[in-house]
């Protein structure tokens, strides 16, 4: 008898566990309550970085836009530089770049992108925010999701969702306007005349912010996006994040006569934290998945702390370390953020010799392989080549090939002065032509020199090589 | 127990297995069902644009009128017009015409791979090196003359040369012996048999052949059979080539492409070949 009474015991306590394991799948609506404090002011900072989203299409750099990427053109204008296909190799590193920042970021301070920078987060704090101003608080939000649908209600909503397509709309359009010249595209929507690839892009856009920003929400960051559970593997027990101090905060109880009880921690059990949580998680559970960091629940906790008299920071952005009351070790110590930062200074090194080496001019050597020579008959061998000119610089450049390597060779179908279209590949044929005598090899390297008459500056090489019978 | 497996007490079908277990006949999740029924639905709209439904005669048609062979011929129909502004020209110009042109022989030099890969290659090599027995077109020895016009000529008629088997008179192994030396070592007419033998009829002379007769320059570094060791000389000399007479004689034919291509192709084909080499 005794036995089953203690069955039921083990069994009603995981029971009660489970029961607080609560996860949020979208049934009801998040109304998270807005607080002012310094992470809600930090957080609209770092959102206003995505204005440069929306007005960067508009700034000019001569006579084109700044910042271009010219898809159908395959060349990317970045203020003065000319990105073409050959150079991509940088974007690799540009990509490298963020992926290794976001890591040593997310080490160091946890998920900074999904709390202050995620376009998810962001748009959906401006959706929430227009929500608010339309139709007041979390309260008033929830009464009118149940009031029946009389002409205010119906107003408000239309006015909210006719707000939140035009937001999608416009973010959808300026992202369209980077591939694009921004006033002829703008002109192209207005007069209703842009381009399917256009139009579609724009509904996509429109569509899933519509639903992502206004709809989903959190969800988005629950269920759908890769970055919360790939940043979620990179924290340790060093990562400083938003967390519930639970040896000051435990036992939580109500405060009494204006007392924290006998014997109580700090938290007064006031649910504030969770109350303006976008996500609806309670922070006071430890560090979750649902968590995206943005640090809204240390402005609730800390002016309800400033009301009661209590220090601030019962939540506060710490350690694991820390809150267990162990040593913090330097974060200069820490290998996982060395390797970080050993990847992230590598990727910088090489997009920075990039830039500096970005050649205004490109030579690359074909060396034709069928036949691989061929026996003139004056004895000599002639090879045949392939002889690929790229000019990145905005006009077209007359060229002077040389070709080094052998004793008397000659060349034909190179001869004087080349073009060099601008902004595409000029290739031309050349036949390199050597006495047998000079070929002491199956193979000797040669090197072809373009250049471009009249700027020295402008100028490539390129090593090839040229193929004969055996000696 | 049962509680717990159905929290949001979902009706079921009544029945319970082993105490516990009962089947929910609850809807599925609401996107579940939009997104079977948005499914269907386009399944039924693809079945009313597109080909789809058994019907007399083949199919339904579909709205749009789409079919696999249109849609191939839309997009033949686009690469040729891309094509047409060359292509247009080519008729009414010449081979030497074309080939004087730069831009129209580039765009020949590129298009007219193909046409050399199917009609030439299998004797020529890919990229025109020549087979043993079949010329190399990437060199500068022309048996027929390099000039574009003579090409076109080539191709369009075909060649058969002819070389009778030892001379057309008799000849001894002692005789073959001496002028096939003379000739692998590039100077034919270092042997009084040259002329005797009259060689020169046709290899002329000083022995550098004649475009006319297809007659092969022997002075050159270039054999238009073998390696040109004494051994692959003499065989030439016994037997001939193209000679009737003689059953191991060599054959050295180019077919006559008149009758199987058209002019144009003739022409492109021919600026192609005398782009192959530095000519
Ligand atoms: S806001 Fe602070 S005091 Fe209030 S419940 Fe949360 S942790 Fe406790
Ligand atoms: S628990 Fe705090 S930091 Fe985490 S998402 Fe909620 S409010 Fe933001």
């Amino acid at each position: 008898m005794n036995d089953q009474v203690d069955k039921q015991a083990h069994a009603d306590e995981l029971y009660a566990e489970s029961h607080h394991w609560h996860v949020n799948t979208g049934n009801e609506t998040i109304h998270a309550k807005r607080m002012p404090g310094r992470f809600r002011n930090l957080k609209w900072a770092a959102a206003a970085v995505w204005l440069l989203f929306f007005m960067g299409p508009y700034l000019r750099w001569g006579d084109r836009q700044a910042v271009l990427f010219d898809i159908p053109g395959r060349q990317f204008h970045i203020f003065g530089i000319t990105i073409l296909p050959q150079d991509v190799w940088m974007l690799s590193l540009v990509l490298l770049f963020f992926a290794i920042l976001l890591a040593v970021v997310t080490s160091i301070a946890g998920r900074v992108f999904c709390g202050y920078f995620c376009f998810q987060t962001v748009w959906t704090d401006v959706f929430t925010w227009i929500e608010e101003k339309l139709e007041g608080t979390p309260q008033k939000r929830r009464k009118l999701e149940e009031a029946p649908w009389d002409f205010t209600k119906i107003r408000i909503k239309v006015i909210k969702h006719t707000l939140w397509i035009l937001i999608g709309a416009l973010t959808g359009i300026s992202f369209t306007l980077w591939f694009g010249d921004a006033f002829e595209m703008w002109q192209g929507y207005l007069t209703l005349n842009a381009g399917a690839m256009a139009w579609g892009s724009v509904a996509v856009f429109t569509f899933f912010t519509y639903l992502f920003a206004g709809h989903m929400r959190e969800q988005v960051c629950f269920w759908l996006c890769p970055y919360a559970r790939i940043q979620g593997v990179m924290y340790d027990k060093e990562t400083i994040l938003p967390a519930y101090d639970f040896k000051r905060g435990e036992q939580r109880g109500k405060l009494k006569k204006g007392q924290i009880e006998e014997g109580k921690g700090d938290c007064i059990d006031c649910g504030q934290c969770v109350a303006v949580c976008p996500t609806g998680i309670d922070i006071r559970y430890g560090q979750q998945e649902g968590c995206i960091t943005c640090a809204l629940c240390l402005d609730a906790c800390d002016s309800v702390m400033d009301k009661i008299g209590r220090p601030r920071g019962l939540i506060r952005y710490a350690s694991m370390d820390e809150l267990e009351g162990k040593p913090a070790l330097k974060m200069f110590q820490r290998p996982r953020v060395l390797v970080y930062l050993t990847i992230l200074t590598l990727a910088l090194a090489g997009i920075i010799y990039g830039l500096f080496n970005l050649s205004g001019i490109e030579v690359k050597v074909l060396h034709e392989r069928q036949p691989l020579y061929v026996l003139q008959s004056d004895g000599s061998i002639q090879n045949k080549y392939s002889v690929k000119i790229l000019n990145k610089t905005p006009q077209d450049q007359q060229i002077r090939l040389v070709v080094e390597g052998l004793p008397n060779l000659s060349i034909s179908g190179g001869e004087g002065s080349l073009i060099a279209n601008k902004g595409r590949i000029t290739s031309y044929t050349v036949f390199v032509r050597v006495p047998r005598g000079s070929l002491k090899a199956e193979s000797t390297p040669i090197t072809f020199r373009v250049e471009a008459e009249g700027s020295e500056e402008l100028s490539s090489s390129y090593t090839s090589m040229f193929i004969g019978p055996r000696p | 127990m049962s509680e717990q497996n159905n929290p949001y007490g979902a009706p079921t079908t009544g029945h319970l297995w082993d105490d516990n277990l009962a089947e929910l006949t609850n809807q599925p999740p609401k996107w579940w069902m939009i997104g079977l029924h948005a499914s269907w639905i386009l399944v039924l709209l693809y079945g009313i644009v597109y080909p789809m439904w058994p019907w007399f005669g083949g199919a339904t048609q579909g709205l749009m009128g789409w079919t696999q062979i249109g849609e191939y011929k839309q997009d033949m129909a686009a690469i040729q017009s891309v094509r047409a502004q060359y292509e247009d020209k080519l008729p009414g110009m010449s081979a030497s015409a074309i080939l004087a042109d730069s831009e129209l022989s580039e765009y020949v030099v590129r298009s007219a791979k193909v046409l050399f890969g199917d009609n030439c290659a299998a004797c020529h090599g890919g990229g025109g090196q020549g087979n043993p027995g079949y010329p190399n077109l990437v060199d500068d020895d022309w048996l027929y003359g390099g000039d574009i016009d003579a090409i076109v000529a080539t191709v369009t008629n075909g060649r058969m040369g002819m070389m009778p088997a030892k001379a057309g008179v008799a000849m001894t192994e002692a005789e073959i012996d001496q002028l096939a030396a003379a000739v692998a070592k590039g100077e034919p007419t270092s042997s009084p048999l040259f002329m005797e033998k009259a060689c020169f009829a046709c290899h002329g002379m000083d022995g550098k052949g004649m475009h006319a007769l297809g007659a092969p320059n022997l002075t050159d570094a270039i054999w238009r059979f073998g390696d040109g060791s004494v051994e692959s000389v003499k065989y030439t000399i016994t037997h001939g080539v193209n000679d009737p007479a003689d059953p191991q004689t060599r054959n050295a034919v180019m077919p006559k492409f008149g009758d199987r291509l058209n002019e144009t192709d003739i022409k492109k084909l021919a600026v192609y070949v005398s782009k192959l080499g530095a000519n």
